[in-house]
């Protein structure tokens, strides 16, 4: 089943009807607005969005959709949340499990430090307030890869609640502005990972590995203050960006450091909101509004021809392309939350209630880890913006992609030319080469001091910008010239003789009598095509400015008749 | 299981759906539906093997209901017994792990270092599907 097309408008919260094929009664819904189609790269891809507005016909309802997230991250430590067994990705299975993590009897959790301060220093992120007490509870079910047959978590008191964050979406044309957005953050938790099940259909059995049991997780939930499956998505990649620069998680999707499940309902404006669905494995940056869309539309579908939604939890089919209930999951599960009898309450202190005479090592001050948070990446957009005088979605730009902001920053270190060309000429050369190939920062071939002295050439005037994009061109084909080596080997100097152009220059207008009329004659496009011949003529070399200038002084002052021969010919 | 057996005696009623909890008995004590029962087993697997068993369910909550009697108003709950000890804060070291033949000794069946279980969670038999016991 392929996913259907979508069309609504984000912004504005509401959903007209898309124009669904054989579906006749079905309006065509039109305002300005973000359409998905998927995700290209780290953020999702807008098509045209129609810029009129239209009345939706008579009969029409609007739907809108509410999406919450519930986004677990795994906290970068080196070992996990209860016990001393090793956090890695990859290991051979089962060889970094305690017999904690095991579950065997006789063991106890005892809490890791590094996560309580990664759980702080997020919900100071986020803007939470940190709760000085929180408490542990377990969790019941049963599962092969939970091997004690519950999870320790937090569900009556977590670390940190009310927080918010804000994230950009992009719109516009060109989805070149960016309008904020803000998602208020219900609450973080620190919890334990489970473990990782191998399904082998074959032979009818599940292989369990508990490398990954135990591990320390951050439940940051969203309230459902989204609309769409973009904004969602966006709001994923800014919490992604968030936790990278804080360090406590690499938030890292393809090694499932970064799950999202999503709370989706949809409703008509002004009515109360509709029943939910719960959509788990949402494991993939690219697919991740694309399945939200799919699962808001399929509500959108199911109501509209009269059925209902059953408050259920899905899974995202990513090969169908589409949302299937989850076997397994049959009514509503009881988790049996009781408080985890092991674990004593957890005090956090800060600089006021800091106990004296405290082993440091055993107390955490909120107001320490405060002043220790690193910059984060709202923070470093606003500098980029007010330092170098780029646009704000430049800025989003430069941190959307890993190593260009260091890549970006390289590079202007080593070169004299302007901020605003070194922006125009990452973001838009160096990045499209990049995309091109599909590429990382870090596979460039072109580093950033080849890219400073390209741009100092440019800079210098020593080349026509044309040129520069040649040079760029040879730079990435064939690793370890330099800028100037090609410039000289491929001769794409700018002439430097003024003498020698005016020179071409004349000849030019001498062999073209019919078009210096026209210019004279005041045909405006006449002189840019006089410009186009002298640049043929000087093979590319020469700064169309400065042709424009020596043409329009020659045609002013009547000069035709060149400079007095003196046998010279013009070298190209 | 005996589940039926105290359906039978219970005598749910007809085309109602009861509500799972317990209902006050003639002399106060807390009588157990059978759904109560069969949810209590799915949920924590025990088996309620026999009459008794369920008599000595219903005798434990009794106990613990005289709790109620208590005038806790104003009375912060407990926690945990623990609750006005320290939490002690680990240092981020690794000192466990690397352990996987010890650890895999317990399983049952073990492929390539990995533990092997069924494929999904193995319903229980439902309530009508059990066996028909006959009761005395």
């Amino acid at each position: 089943m392929a996913a259907p097309m979508l069309r609504w408008c984000c912004p504005v919260r509401r959903w007209a009807l898309a124009c669904i094929d054989g579906g006749s009664r079905y309006g065509r819904g039109a305002a300005t607005g973000c359409t998905s189609s998927g995700k290209r790269g780290q953020s999702s891809v807008a098509q045209q969005p129609r810029i009129t507005a239209q009345k939706p016909r008579k009969g029409e309802h609007e739907w809108a959709a509410v999406v919450g997230l519930e986004i677990h991250a795994q906290i970068s430590s080196n070992s996990k949340l209860f016990s001393g067994s090793q956090v890695h990705f990859t290991a051979p299975p089962n060889s970094l499990v305690s017999f904690f993590d095991a579950s065997l009897p006789g063991t106890l959790p005892v809490l890791n430090r590094r996560c309580v301060e990664a759980a702080v220093m997020t919900g100071l992120a986020l803007n939470c307030r940190i709760n000085k007490k929180s408490l542990f509870d377990r969790k019941h079910y049963f599962y092969a890869d939970l091997p004690a047959g519950y999870q320790i978590t937090q569900q009556r008191l977590p670390i940190a609640v009310n927080g918010s964050m804000v994230y950009g979406v992009c719109v516009g044309k060109k989805r070149s502005q960016v309008i904020n957005k803000t998602v208020r953050v219900k609450q973080i938790q620190l919890e334990q990972d489970s473990g990782k099940s191998l399904h082998d259909d074959l032979r009818s059995q599940t292989l369990i590995d508990l490398n990954r049991a135990g591990v320390g997780l951050l439940e940051v939930v969203l309230e459902p203050d989204m609309s769409c499956g973009e904004e969602a998505a966006t709001a994923v990649r800014e919490l992604q960006l968030i936790l990278q620069a804080l360090g406590t998680s690499q938030a890292n999707m393809a090694e499932g450091q970064l799950r999202v499940d999503a709370n989706i309902s949809v409703h008509h404006p002004g009515e109360p909101l509709g029943i939910r669905t719960e959509v788990k494995n949402l494991n993939s940056a690219r697919f991740l509004a694309k399945a939200i869309d799919y699962e808001i539309q399929r509500q959108i579908n199911e109501l509209e021809n009269g059925g209902e939604i059953l408050n259920e939890t899905r899974s995202f089919d990513y090969k169908l392309g589409c949302t299937v209930p989850m076997r397994d999951k049959e009514g509503k599960q009881d988790y049996r939350f009781m408080p985890e009898p092991n674990l004593p309450p957890l005090l956090l202190y800060d600089a006021e209630s800091l106990p004296t005479a405290a082993d440091l090592q055993q107390v955490i001050n909120i107001d320490q880890i405060r002043e220790q948070l690193p910059e984060l990446p709202s923070v470093t957009r606003e500098k980029l913006v007010q330092r170098y005088g780029m646009l704000p979605e430049h800025s989003f730009a430069l941190l959307n992609e890993v190593g260009l902001l260091e890549f970006f920053q390289n590079v202007i270190k080593e070169t004299r030319a302007e901020p605003k060309k070194v922006t125009s000429w990452v973001l838009n050369t160096f990045l499209g080469f990049l995309k091109q190939q599909n590429l990382a920062v870090s596979e460039s071939p072109v580093t950033p001091s080849a890219l400073a002295e390209l741009l100092n050439l440019l800079d210098r005037k020593a080349i026509s910008s044309s040129a520069a994009k040649q040079v760029f061109e040879e730079l990435w084909r064939s690793k370890g010239k330099t800028p100037a080596q090609i410039v000289s080997e491929k001769k794409l100097e700018l002439m430097q003789d003024q003498e020698a152009l005016e020179q071409l220059c004349h000849a030019v207008m001498e062999g073209h009598p019919q078009v210096v009329t026209d210019v004279k004659k005041g045909n405006p496009r006449a002189i840019n095509k006089l410009i186009g011949l002298v640049r043929k003529a000087t093979l590319s070399r020469a700064d169309p400015t400065v042709i424009k200038e020596i043409l329009e002084k020659k045609l002013s002052s009547g000069d035709v008749s060149g400079p007095s021969a003196r046998g010279r010919t013009v070298q190209p | 299981m005996w589940a039926r057996a105290v359906w039978l005696a219970f005598r749910a009623p007809a085309g109602g759906r009861r509500g799972l909890t317990a209902k006050a008995g003639p002399q106060g004590s807390v009588r157990i539906t059978a759904e109560m029962i069969e949810h209590l087993e799915r949920l924590a697997l025990v088996d309620f093997g026999s009459q008794e068993a369920v008599a000595r369910l219903e005798k434990a909550i009794a106990f613990a209901d005289r709790l109620r009697a208590v005038d806790t108003d104003g009375v912060e709950p407990m926690e945990s017994v623990l609750e006005d000890r320290c939490l002690y804060l680990r240092s981020d070291n690794v000192i466990e792990g690397n352990c996987a033949e010890e650890v895999l000794q317990n399983s049952h069946r073990v492929v390539e270092e990995y533990f092997v279980a069924p494929p999904g969670n193995i319903s229980l038999p439902k309530l009508d599907e059990q066996e028909r016991f006959s009761h005395s």
